[in-house]
């Protein structure tokens, strides 16, 4: 038997980024709250404390921060014909844990959209025609365009205090010889703050960038390149690029997140409480299943309790929402052999490419220095920004120089051909660590007829529940993208004249290793949309089937980006919770009419 | 290049007796220590290197046999060779102890439910049902057991040249073990060698912070605001989280 709690009106499930903006737009809405967070309370205090963070055993090789796979995890096939296993180990991705989720221990890449990518469909067939998309390809419109989105991201971009350089600003040109970037869209205001500082790889790629007639921008980063106080009070100090970025709290308060932005403002109030160690197993229906009445969840002693309430927030990791609403009966699965059905489908992920060049004592990258949103990056093959009818593929790909801060156990990196041990590897160690430049192509990946999510047969979590299981690999289109995206870096990596290059682009063949980090840019499966029959939710992120339950997060995503998504993340919750608080509480119903 | 047409090891293998460990000796740990590194022709490498501060360190999950093992694998791994000390006078052995004893090493970290399907494809990732204190007892078993048919010595007892093909053979997957997959052996004690190469002190590996001034690691000073822009070489050496400085 459950213990029942007492009723709010809102429940959240999961305080990372989503989680956080939908408590802190809740409670301005003078609702009383509820989040419930399944890991620990974490916070700079005491997890950022300098120096112990410093530590990259602990965290980015043990995985401190990252979901403990111990107790739940995913299973992983390549097609309906295999069997799936266990991601045992995480490797591919690295979904967060505990108060503030990934946006704890991200990056900080802040970008907005290109607008074409909100409607990807629509644009794809307008500019090449219905048949220049593959038959299995089932990419869609977002259903919210980028113009109705504009002040949701300029609003998450001051609550983050992003560093970075418009191009242009309600029709204005501002960026031009500043680092903007010219194929950005319009902004109604500049970023809060200046860009950050371009490190010394930053600046050779953006010098053979030019060279090569392609142009360079300033990466927009959720790391300040000031001190800054946002628009709830929270204070940061300005990043000094102590190169412990990705994987690690910040210890500087410079890094976005939801415990250094948000959470400040949260915790004095009366209509507000984050539960940490609360893992939520259901959304419970009532027996219309057109009403959720709440959650179940576990809690730290393991007992089984209940929170009733008026609305549910499913804020959890993209995968988690998926998963919750698969075991809570909400929207109809998806099944890949019919088409029908909408929950697990259009699972989609990153199309990454990556060269490295190597340099000669003279040429001075100190990788150990950076910071995980700065860099300098191209957009000239990002979306539609090239003609793509030559090219004979779907989607675009930024590429820039993000040295976010690369440390000596995994972050060294030797010439293709050096041993792996010995003398040589160690000379060669020795020789390139501080002398070496990374780029990425961040590819955009679209989605498919065969690649979704549902649950698994066999394996179960620690609690009893089926783990989620993905059915996912590269198609045709993904490795044509690759392999021009690489060729198409290559030349920049060339013209920097390096003494050695290594490639690590996709071949056709080439199966989804799990294994190897990519991006932790998992989307879909619960996607936004126009029509019931295609998509989980409306264009306010509700759920068509249960219309008190919102589902926010990349889980909305009809296909990926080809930019960070945690930007139009943010976005799409703010513009959500608008909604919520403009229409839906005044009239709890369908947003949307199917 | 192969191992045997490198002109550097045979170098090595004739000549390099006696390295001065500078790096040990300016942390404080000891003044004017010279560290005996193997003699490559002569050299079973019997015990690791005692540190001048103190005892030697005593391994709590590693048997002798076992240790003397790790000892001579890490010291071949990583050599201490004219660019410097290596994993031995980093600590590595240490350090590779050490993590025996933590969540790490009994898999409490990974999810370790089955079924099990050890024969799935690479790119499925980790679907052993091992976990790294089985694979280091039952892989050393299994390479030791090898080096005696094959040479009739313990791995230790082997000169360099000879460890290094026995290692070789781990790294292609050439010897087939029925206990553990010789690849996945000698990929841990790599992987683990290393860590304990380049982590913080107070793991028990990076002894001096060796490995990082060998690569030009700052270690823990994480801040860099006025070296960003700059293509120069970062003046200052590594500190650790204990304050040590390099």
């Amino acid at each position: 038997m459950s213990t029942v709690m007492k009723k709010v009106d809102a429940v959240i499930v999961g305080f990372g980024w989503t989680g956080a903006i939908m408590a802190k737009e809740l409670t301005e809405a003078g609702l009383n709250v509820v989040a419930l967070e399944r890991g620990p309370m974490q916070d700079t205090y005491p997890d950022g404390n300098y120096p112990q963070v410093i530590d990259e055993l602990t965290y980015s090789v043990r995985k401190k921060l990252f979901q403990d796979v111990s107790k739940e995890t995913v299973t992983i096939r390549h097609s309906v014909n295999d069997v799936a296993l266990p991601n045992r180990q995480l490797g591919a991705f690295l979904p967060g844990n505990g108060v503030g989720g990934a946006g704890l221990h991200w990056s900080g890449v802040h970008f907005r959209v290109d607008p074409i990518e909100l409607r990807m469909r629509s644009h794809y067939e307008e500019r090449y025609g219905k048949n220049f998309i593959p038959k299995d390809m089932t990419i869609q419109d977002f259903g919210v365009s980028y113009e109705e989105l504009e002040p949701f991201f300029d609003y998450a971009e001051k609550v983050f205090g992003t560093s970075g350089q418009a191009w242009t600003v309600n029709g204005q040109r501002v960026g031009e010889g500043k680092g903007g970037n010219p194929y950005a869209p319009d902004r109604s205001d500049h970023f809060p703050l200046v860009s950050q500082k371009n490190t010394y790889s930053a600046q050779l790629f953006q010098k053979a960038a030019n060279e090569v007639g392609y142009k360079p921008y300033n990466l927009p980063s959720a790391n300040t390149s000031g001190p800054y106080t946002n628009p709830y009070g929270a204070q940061m100090g300005p990043c000094n690029f102590c190169g412990f970025c990705s994987g690690y709290v910040c210890y500087m308060y410079s890094k976005a997140s939801p415990n250094v932005n948000i959470l400040p403002a949260l915790k004095p109030l009366p209509n507000f409480e984050l539960r940490p160690n609360a893992h939520v197993i259901r959304v419970n229906l009532d027996s219309t299943k057109t009403k959720a009445t709440g959650v179940t969840y576990i809690d730290a002693l393991g007992r089984e309790i209940e929170q009733q309430a008026d609305l549910v927030i499913l804020g959890a990791f993209q995968f988690h929402n998926v998963r919750l609403m698969l075991l809570s009966g909400i929207g109809k699965p998806y099944d890949p052999k019919t088409g029908e059905g909408v929950v697990g489908k259009n699972f989609a992920y990153q199309n990454m490419g990556t060269i490295k060049a190597y340099f000669d004592k003279d040429v001075h990258t100190n990788n150990f220095i950076g910071a995980g949103g700065n860099g300098v990056a191209i957009d000239d093959f990002n979306a539609d920004n090239f003609d793509h009818g030559p090219h004979g593929f779907v989607g675009g790909s930024p590429m820039w120089v993000n040295q976010a801060g690369s440390r000596p156990i995994a972050g060294t990196s030797n010439p293709p051909g050096t041993p792996a041990w010995g003398s040589a590897w160690k000379r060669a160690t020795a020789d390139y660590y501080t002398h070496q430049v990374s780029m990425d192509a961040h590819g955009a990946h679209q989605s498919y007829r065969g690649n979704y999510l549902d649950l698994d047969p066999v394996y179960r979590d620690a609690y009893g529940q089926p783990l989620l299981r993905m059915t996912f690999d590269w198609q045709e289109n993904d490795i044509k993208m690759n392999r021009f995206m690489m060729e198409k870096m290559g030349k920049i990596a060339e013209a920097m004249n390096p003494k050695a290059i290594a490639r690590i682009g996709k071949q056709v063949g080439d199966h989804f290793n799990t294994s190897s980090y990519q991006t932790t840019h998992l989307n879909g499966g619960a996607i936004m949309g126009t029509n019931p029959k295609t998509s989980a939710l409306n264009r306010y992120l509700q759920s068509w089937d249960v219309h008190n339950v919102f589902v926010p997060g990349a889980s909305a995503f009809p296909q990926g980006l080809g930019y960070n998504p945690t930007g139009l993340v943010a976005a799409l919750t703010y513009w959500s919770a608008r909604a919520i608080r403009e229409q839906y509480l005044k009239n709890p119903g369908p947003l949307v009419q199917a | 290049m192969s191992e045997q047409d490198n002109p550097r090891r045979e170098f090595l293998r004739k000549t390099l007796t006696l390295i001065p460990v500078v790096t040990v000796a300016s942390t404080g740990l000891g003044g004017s220590v010279l560290m005996a590194t193997p003699d490559a022709q002569a050299a079973p490498v019997a015990a690791p290197p005692v540190a001048a501060s103190g005892p030697a360190y005593e391994p709590t999950y590693f048997t002798a046999e076992e240790w003397a093992f790790v000892n001579a694998a890490v010291a071949r791994l990583i050599p201490a060779d004219e660019q410097g000390p290596g994993a031995l006078e980093a600590g590595v052995p240490e350090y590779i102890d050490r993590q025996m004893n933590t969540p790490y090493a009994s898999g409490a970290l990974w999810f370790m439910q089955g079924p099990f399907n050890a024969d799935a494809a690479p790119e499925m990732g980790w679907q052993s049902k091992l976990v790294p204190k089985q694979i280091y007892r039952l892989g050393i078993a299994a390479t030791e057991e090898l080096c005696k048919k094959a040479y009739n010595s313990t791995f230790a007892g082997l000169d360099s040249a000879t460890r290094d093909e026995v290692l070789k053979q781990l790294e292609a997957g050439t010897p087939k073990f029925d206990s553990v997959p010789a690849k996945m052996f000698f990929s841990f004690l790599l992987q683990n060698t290393k860590e304990g190469f380049f982590c913080d002190p107070i793991h028990g590996g990076n002894k001096g912070m060796i490995g990082w001034t060998m690569i030009g690691f700052p270690g823990a000073r994480a801040d860099f605001m006025d070296w960003v822009e700059r293509n120069e070489q970062y003046p200052f050496p590594a500190v650790s989280i204990r304050g040590e400085r390099a």
